[in-house]
């Protein structure tokens, strides 16, 4: 078994990584990854606790987690898409039309 | 851990090493002899030519020398590493398929499978879903419109197949009740009466005995036929072998992906073609060909056939090789299915490649599903 | 033993997540590096004897959603960095203040006493555990998944489409 405080270390940085990636960068495809990034994060974090406590409902939570982020990445792909078609980029500050 | 590393030199010498030069040998000998024709036999050592069996190493010498070159504006680092993401899942998935059953020497439990894991089928899937990349990426890291259109189709047919893959397996798994391929390996082991259905029935109380040796091997492909078909097709498409080859294809897009890639670059994609063929075999053999299990006659009738003959370990050495001869010729058997469906058939459209994974073998795996689950539960009830 | 590996899969991650955050030139590479990760990740889960979620992980995850974006990077021929004026460095210090907030809050649950591992029954973690209680205790989150994956569908193509006509 590996030490749960390792494995929330772990599920830190990626988790602060992650932020930082989608705060940090204008490319609008990594910004979704770095969604993924912060997703992965938690799932660890779920995982972890789910060994340490011998219950699986933490791994049931993954799975769900994983289902939905699979739907958002195709959902937000396709807005990607139509967005890249009506404005030729993917630059997220060219999308700032609302923006006062 | 010593058993380990002689499990694992085992299947890579014999699968790597023997069965590679000579399946590229067979490739060109059996498409010759159905297309009528001597095929190549060039090639030779101090003029002794044995049927052409020194091409693949003057193929591998070829390769060899071949300049080995990027294209312009190509990225490099990712231009190499394509080759080796390809071949990586083809012999990662060579790990969990037994090759032979259980066999006690004394107090020595010989398991001949590298790493026997619960979950065997799902590591297969996984691994596989991996290779997808090495195609992707070999098509985008070539600059070039060829190769990207290549990357494309290859990306989307990879991961449609996937998908029907698992699926069509799915029944094995109902059938069987495990994932793990050993178990799966020793299930299939014994053999079943065909008219056997008429007494669970209630038809008759029990089946006279003179028919009671109409019976079969209780294989993969007696117990599920429409999954054997799904899958086989689905691990073809899956692994781009013809006739589903579009991302390759040499007539329309001028090898696809392939297309900048030379000398042992090439090389790579070219064994790791060559590599999934066999491993297409192991997979199909074990989950329904019956593995390494002998028709009609189980583990414990042929060593209680020769132990009293020759003792308990001779005779346990004999079964453990005529498991792994078995095993063996079951993927040899699988490797000529493959070459004689790639020389047959010709090349599918892309379009008609997507429509079938997704208009017919998709809802055919489902019915497949379907019937397995009413079949298996309606027995189960029944016993 | 297992811990070395975790070290080393740690490592992996760390190292793919840092290569798909800071790469600002290829966004290929930065979907390789999450790759990397993803795969990584799985092995992490494997350790923590959750084999169902890992092989999961590799096939859903690194084998079919980085595929997408990979797809979606190649569709669109992103090749060339688009990022000419420089970040605001402001942001880019906030961004780091963030991040290392979040971390420290992270690592501050480590200070709570977790104690042993609790004993697991064999076969935790499999697919037949975790399959029996997603069919029995949580049947309705799984129906209610694929409700949502229908509507992902049918989303994602009608974004997708060229016209609705």
């Amino acid at each position: 078994m590996v030490p749960i405080e390792h494995a929330i270390a772990l599920s830190g940085i990626l988790f602060a990584i992650g932020t930082v990636g989608a705060i940090t960068r204008r490319n609008l495809i990594v910004v979704l990854m770095s969604i993924e990034l912060m997703l992965n994060a938690v799932n660890l974090a779920l995982v972890a606790f789910s060994r340490l406590w011998g219950n699986l409902d933490g791994q049931i939570f993954v799975l769900m987690v994983i289902v939905v982020a699979a739907a958002e990445v195709a959902v937000g792909l396709g807005i990607v898409i139509s967005l890249f078609r009506n404005r030729e980029s993917v630059n997220v500050e060219d999308v700032s039309l609302l923006k006062w | 851990m010593l058993v380990v590393i002689i499990k694992l030199l085992f299947i890579v010498l014999v699968i790597m090493a023997a069965f590679l030069p000579i399946i590229t040998w067979v490739e060109r000998k059996q498409s010759a002899v159905m297309q009528d024709r001597i095929g190549a036999n060039r090639a030779d050592i101090f003029g002794i030519r044995i049927l052409g069996l020194f091409h693949p190493i003057a193929d591998v010498l070829k390769l060899f020398t071949k300049e080995d070159f990027v294209p312009q504006g190509a990225n490099r680092v990712l231009h190499l590493l394509a080759p080796v993401i390809a071949m990586v899942p083809a012999i990662m998935a060579m790990a969990v398929i037994p090759y032979g059953g259980v066999y006690r020497f004394g107090d020595l439990e010989l398991n001949l499978v590298v790493a026997d894991i619960d979950w065997g089928m799902l590591y297969i899937f996984a691994v596989g879903s991996l290779a997808t990349y090495g195609a992707v990426i070999a098509g985008w890291a070539s600059n070039n419109n060829w190769s990207l259109l290549g990357a494309m189709r290859a990306s989307s047919q990879m991961i449609s197949y996937e998908v029907t893959m698992g699926l069509a397996v799915v029944g094995i798994f109902m059938v069987f009740g495990t994932l793990r391929l050993p178990e799966m390996a020793v299930f299939q082991d014994q053999t079943f009466r065909l008219l056997g259905f008429v007494e669970l029935l209630g038809l008759v109380e029990t089946l006279p005995i003179w028919l009671d040796w109409i019976r079969l091997p209780m294989w993969g492909i007696f117990l599920q036929p429409l999954g054997f078909i799904l899958f086989l097709t689905c691990i073809m498409a899956e692994n781009k072998r013809p006739p589903f080859d579009a991302p390759e294809g040499e007539s329309e897009i001028v090898s696809g992906y392939h297309l900048e890639y030379s000398g042992m670059r090439f090389g790579l994609f070219y064994t790791s073609e060559f590599l999934e063929i066999p491993v297409i075999g192991m997979i199909v053999t074990t989950l329904f060909l019956g593995g390494w299990a002998i028709p009609f006659l189980s583990q414990e009738t042929i060593i209680g056939f020769i132990s009293p003959i020759f003792g308990e370990g001779f005779a346990t050495a004999v079964c453990m090789a005529l498991h792994v001869g078995t095993f063996l010729l079951k993927v040899i058997f699988m490797i000529w299915l493959q070459m004689t469906i790639r020389w047959t058939l010709p090349r599918f459209r892309y379009d008609q490649i997507m429509d079938l994974c997704w208009k017919m073998i998709l809802p055919l795996s489902i019915v497949n599903i379907l019937a397995t689950g009413a079949a298996v539960l309606f027995i189960r009830g029944l016993q | 033993m297992s811990l070395l590996f975790f070290y080393i899969f740690a490592a992996i991650a760390i190292a793919g997540a840092l290569g798909m955050v800071l790469n600002t030139r290829n966004t290929v590479a930065s979907a390789l590096s999450l790759v990397l990760t993803m795969v990584a990740l799985g092995g992490v889960y494997v350790l923590l004897e959750a084999y169902l979620i890992g092989a999961l992980q590799i096939l859903v995850y690194a084998g079919a959603i980085v595929v997408l974006f990979l797809f979606v990077v190649m569709l669109l021929n992103l090749r060339q960095p688009d990022f000419s004026p420089q970040r605001q460095r402001v942001t880019k210090i906030a961004a780091a203040v963030i991040g290392v907030l979040v971390l420290l809050q992270f690592l501050q649950l480590i200070h709570g006493a977790f104690g042993a591992p609790a004993a697991i029954p064999e076969g935790f973690g499999g697919y037949r555990q975790v399959g029996t209680a997603l069919f029995t205790d949580y049947v309705l989150a799984f129906e209610a998944t694929s409700l949502l994956l229908l509507a992902a569908m049918v989303g994602a193509v009608i974004l997708a489409k060229r016209k609705i006509d």
